[in-house]
């Protein structure tokens, strides 16, 4: 059966504990988290975890709803990436050799709406927002001039319009 | 709302979940809630092993269809529970384990846990996975809620184990106690009710069916829909096989009864289910002991499934028409559908092949040895009444009972089917029988498992809880042996255990009654004396080693790959 990536949003109580829970489980069924970030909502003991998920349909399908069976875990929904917001944020540290390289990895993070948060005599590090392609992209384009460091924030998402994702 | 401390609040909590029994042994982290329990009106069975306290907890849940409480210290304590609550798990047990743990604030209030204090054991992280819920509690204020919830949880739904872990120092807290709070989980709602739909839809698959059979699993014996599945057989005069967890869902001396389906299924059971064209599979996981390889496990039938657990649906067998219900109430809701579309079926020629079949296969397995396990466990039946409870051990005891001991009611039989846990049995009887302290329990074990919890002897001595244990002692690790024999070139690696101890003074060394019996009419007498004993009785019955259990479906074979000799 077909691979394929989804993005799952759940909301979870905010205590200790839950992440745990969560990541066993994916580990004991033998799932794949690709990334995973979670956060405080504007409930106050609720915290909302986006989990990218790999596997085919079956697979999708029990993870949701192995999810579900967790007491701790109070809404599960699959995002679906054509009606969904979904970003990611990264920030990379960039060797710069000399002041050709700087200006142009200056001029592919404008390209990208990036932003250079901190500049050293041979590195910049530059934030790049947006989904996992186009932060893959510019990880490509600057590799040439030499990668020191990557962080990544994994994808959080939420559905487009007055669509919402609430405890029932 | 009262002001106590934590430990009072856990024993009032108890009561308030209607708890009589408790199985545990105490330990430095859990003294504070033994205080209590001393003059609570509690009975308390002390184990002495808590593993062999766990299995006692599940074997009087699996009798009686109410949570078993075990409690056990923190630390190793602690860490001895896990394979009974893990068997609890696999058999989908409801049993609520009480830890203690060690303190979590210091007297300066800054955090203890996670210091490696001595006796400290992570179990609420150790257990997560093998539990359905579990908890620590840093507030003695939370403990009447928590507890609430604990019992609800390992109840209610698919049943399971949940653990709760109590810090020292929050059994001493006081706190104003409130134990009338309504449970609130806004995670957890188990739901029971059938889709009307689905029903409909199950009812028409089973109506146009021309060989239909029920896989009936341990869900009909936890929901108590066994009235409700010979009910809907009957009516349409379909066969039941049941998964080894099933096995009582169905009266086994029934018509339609064929016995279990899988790896130590019946002949029947295994080959009635390949030729079925739809299946009623309700209350199973479709465990692999069950299907044997998947793609040849009935790829033609259509099947319907049923269960309350929906994470089980299409977890390991693809389903035509998945119902996610309450067992019980979703045979009911077939059986108003399909007897409102048609009459009682009274006679079908797949009625006429379920008793043909049965017919041709009634005596096909032969033993090799003049004492056999298969009339040990029909003479067995015979001697006991029908609502006598009958715990195995894990191996070919297991098996044999299954194949030959014939369950009439639900809930009297017990084994640790998804673990496989050897020493389950004997400790387990010993719960069953403080559930039921006026029905006969025999745990039916062999050698190799009796010897890993033989000390609760003391237990069952000591506190007064007759049971029979019937021992097939073959001196072997019957099963592994069996498997040499057959796989692995008859290579017999660390499966001889030696005929030690002597299992009849190894009773008399506890005060119980044990009894050598070597012939069928010796074993009648013992069962019989046992029957009357007021000590637990010890019948160690010698049979050889070359006995094997048939049929059988070898490991990574389907059903159609059943041999028998």
């Amino acid at each position: 059966m077909e691979e394929q990536t989804q993005i799952i949003a759940t909301i979870v109580e905010h205590k200790p504990g839950v992440l745990y829970e969560v990541a066993n489980m994916f580990r004991r069924r033998n799932f794949n988290i690709e990334s995973i970030s979670v956060g405080p909502i504007e409930t106050a003991d609720l915290a909302r975890m986006t989990l990218t998920v790999k596997g085919d349909e079956q697979t999708i399908e029990q993870v949701i709803k192995q999810m579900n069976k967790l007491v701790n875990v109070i809404k599960v929904s699959i995002l679906e990436p054509a009606t969904t917001v979904q970003r990611e944020m990264a920030l990379i540290k960039v060797h710069t050799s000399d002041a050709k390289a700087r200006s142009e990895v200056i001029q592919y993070a404008d390209i990208f709406r990036g932003r250079i948060v901190d500049v050293a005599p041979t590195s910049l590090t530059v934030e790049v927002t947006g989904d996992a392609e186009k932060i893959n992209a510019f990880i490509d384009l600057t590799r040439t001039y030499g990668i020191k460091e990557v962080a990544r924030t994994g994808i959080t998402a939420l559905a487009r319009g007055a669509k919402v994702i609430k405890e029932e | 709302m009262t002001e106590m401390n934590g430990a009072k609040a856990v024993v009032e909590s108890l009561k308030t979940q209607k708890v009589k029994d408790v199985f545990g042994i105490p330990g430095g982290a859990t003294l504070f809630i033994y205080d209590v329990l001393y003059d609570s009106g509690l009975n308390h069975v002390l184990a002495r092993h808590e593993q062999g306290a766990a299995h006692m907890a599940d074997g009087y849940a699996r009798v009686s269809g109410v949570p078993g409480v075990c409690m056990a210290t923190s630390g190793p304590g602690a860490t001895n529970l896990v394979t009974g609550i893990a068997s609890a798990y696999m058999d989908s047990s409801p049993i609520v384990a009480f830890t203690g743990q060690v303190n979590v604030r210091s007297a300066n209030s800054s955090y203890m846990i996670g210091r490696d204090a001595f006796q400290e054991a992570d179990i609420v992280g150790i257990t997560t996975p093998i539990t359905k819920h579990n908890y620590q509690v840093e507030h003695a204020v939370d403990i009447p809620r928590v507890v609430k919830e604990a019992f609800y949880i390992a109840a209610s739904g698919r049943p399971g184990p949940v653990l709760v872990d109590l810090p020292k120092d929050v059994q001493v807290e006081t706190a104003d106690m409130d134990f009338s709070t309504a449970i609130n989980l806004r995670g957890y709602k188990p739901r029971d009710n059938p889709h009307p739909i689905q029903v409909k839809r199950a009812a028409q698959l089973l109506l146009k069916a021309k060989k239909p059979i029920v896989l009936a699993g341990g869900g009909v014996i936890l929901s108590g829909a066994a009235r409700e599945l010979a009910r809907l057989a009957e009516f349409m005069l379909m066969p039941v096989g049941t998964t080894f967890m099933g096995k009582g869902a169905v009266p086994e001396t029934h018509p339609l009864a064929l016995g279990c389906v899988g790896m130590h299924g019946s002949i029947e059971a295994n080959k009635l289910i390949l030729e079925a064209d739809v299946i009623l599979a309700v209350g199973t996981r479709f465990s692999d002991r069950t299907t044997g390889t998947l793609d040849e496990f009935c790829p033609e039938a259509t099947i319907i499934h049923v269960d309350v657990d929906s994470a089980e649906i299409g977890k390991n067998v693809k389903t035509d028409l998945p119902i996610v219900a309450d067992a019980k109430k979703a045979l009911r809701s077939i059986y108003e559908q399909v007897a409102h579309k048609t009459e009682k079926t009274t006679q079908s020629p797949w009625f006429g092949r379920v008793e043909q079949i049965k017919e041709e296969y009634r005596e096909a397995v032969k033993g090799v040895s003049s004492l056999q396990p298969r009339d040990l466990l029909r003479e067995l039946r015979t001697l006991l009444p029908a609502k006598a409870i009958v715990a195995t051990e894990v191996g070919q005891n297991q098996m044999w009972a299954a194949l030959h001991y014939k369950v009439l009611e639900p809930r009297t039989f017990i084994s640790s089917g998804g673990l496989g846990t050897m020493g389950f049995g004997f400790p387990a009887s010993i719960g069953a029988k403080v559930a039921k302290p006026d029905v006969p329990v025999v745990d039916i074990a062999g050698d190799g498992s009796f010897r890993m919890t033989e000390q609760e002897l003391s237990t069952s001595v000591t506190q007064g809880i007759p049971v029979i244990v019937a021992i097939l002692n073959n001196s072997t690790l019957g099963m592994v042996y069996q498997w040499q024999r057959l796989f692995y070139n008859k290579r017999f690696a660390e499966s001889k255990l030696g005929s030690v101890p002597d299992f009849v003074k190894l009773a008399a060394a506890y005060g119980a009654q044990g009894i050598r019996a070597n012939s069928l009419p010796e074993f009648s007498k013992a069962v019989k004396e046992g029957l009357k004993n007021e000590v637990t009785t010890v019948i160690d019955i010698p049979i050889s080693p070359d006995e094997d259990v048939y049929p059988m479906v070898p490991a990574g074979a389907g059903l159609p790959g059943m041999i028998w000799k």
